[in-house]
């Protein structure tokens, strides 16, 4: 028997064993082969658990252990490393029947894995405030910045910071109807959801792909005009989210 | 000449505006105390279950830890006040003490 048939007949629940498996006794080894065919699934299926704990919340246990069946046989780990496991699923609930009628499903799933992505991502050291205190206005509209390996970023249609705050502390007030941006910043060793103001997400975004602060504010007030650079450049340096500067055009 | 004049007048404007507001965000950097930004993670000083960890699965994770003061699971803590932590001694009259490395007491049978 081929290693490729083994690994199919443990993804699908109705295939007969695999021929040519046998027990001590040379019988075929059925109960066994179900019994590791079951570990694989729950323990992939606890891995989602542990990974997409506020989607798991929103649509019950019970069905996040079916979600998470269908997903598993589907998307199947690549790597032998599980902590990053799921990244395919935000993708797989936008075409999951099952989840038509919950929208904003997939981009909370997008929220809970760019909190762990943002968790295991390598640590950066952050920039020396001085030394953008050391440039000139003109210089400033020229400077492009590097962002932590930590920094993610989710525009969203759909209320995702208050969904997800409102399934992870108690107390908090229900989400209303306005779209939400959000993006993941990590001040030391805890990623953090930052619910964005209006304007700061198209800011972000120019950042990321490196164009310059000028630009980037540009893109931004284009957006919102009132969009205020300070409160949000404070943050992004507190949290250490801007790791370099160039400053050469 | 006019427009023109109107366009270099708005860039300077841009300009003024960025810098302010760079100037606003350093100032409120450097307002911030250093200290309360500053944390580290802390071995054997968690209480059982009261460990620190965002990880998700595959890793050690928050709150696992079996027993109180588990030498290999961290907390965070201020920067430089980890091994000031007071803790009650061991079973033994072995004073414990916080360290910025695992250590070996306090592990789970």
């Amino acid at each position: 028997m081929s290693q490729s048939a083994f690994a199919t007949a443990l993804l699908a629940p109705d295939a007969p064993t695999p021929p040519g498996l046998s027990d001590p006794e040379g019988r075929p080894a059925g109960k066994r082969f179900d019994i590791y065919r079951n570990n694989v699934v729950t323990s992939l299926t606890a891995a989602l658990e542990t990974a997409f704990p506020v989607v798991r919340k929103l649509v019950g246990p019970t069905n996040f252990k079916l979600l998470a069946g269908a997903f598993l046989r589907r998307h199947p780990p690549r790597t032998p490393v599980l902590m990053l496991y799921g990244a395919d699923l935000p993708g797989f609930l936008e075409a999951w029947p099952p989840a038509r009628t919950l929208g904003y499903l997939p981009d909370i799933a997008r929220l809970e894995q760019a909190l762990r992505e943002a968790y295991h991502a390598a640590d950066a050291a952050p920039l020396d405030p001085t030394r953008l205190a050391a440039l000139a206005p003109d210089a400033l509209m020229e400077v492009r910045f590097t962002l932590a390996p930590a920094f993610r970023l989710i525009r969203s249609p759909w209320p995702i910071h208050a969904i997800w705050r409102y399934n992870t502390e108690p107390g908090c007030p229900k989400p209303g109807p306005k779209p939400q941006d959000v993006a993941v910043l990590r001040d030391g060793y805890d990623p953090e959801p930052i619910l964005l103001p209006d304007g700061a997400v198209a800011f972000l975004a120019a950042l990321a792909t490196g164009e310059t602060l000028g630009t980037a504010m540009e893109t931004a007030t284009a957006e919102a005009p009132e969009f205020d650079l300070g409160p949000l450049l404070a943050q992004l340096l507190a949290t250490g989210t801007i790791t370099e500067l160039e400053t050469h055009a | 000449m006019i427009a023109e004049k109107e366009a270099s007048m708005s860039n300077t404007n841009k300009t003024l505006a960025v810098a302010g507001a760079v100037a606003a965000a350093l100032a409120a950097q450097m307002s911030t105390p250093a200290h309360a930004q500053a944390k580290e993670k802390c071995y054997g000083v968690a209480l059982a279950e009261g460990n620190d960890c965002a990880a998700g699965p595959g890793t050690t994770c928050a709150g696992t830890s079996a027993v109180d003061y588990q030498g290999n699971a961290w907390k965070l803590v201020d920067a430089g006040t980890c091994t000031e932590i007071d803790l009650p001694a061991m079973a033994d009259g072995t004073p414990r003490q916080g360290s910025l490395e695992p250590l070996d007491r306090d592990l789970p049978a």
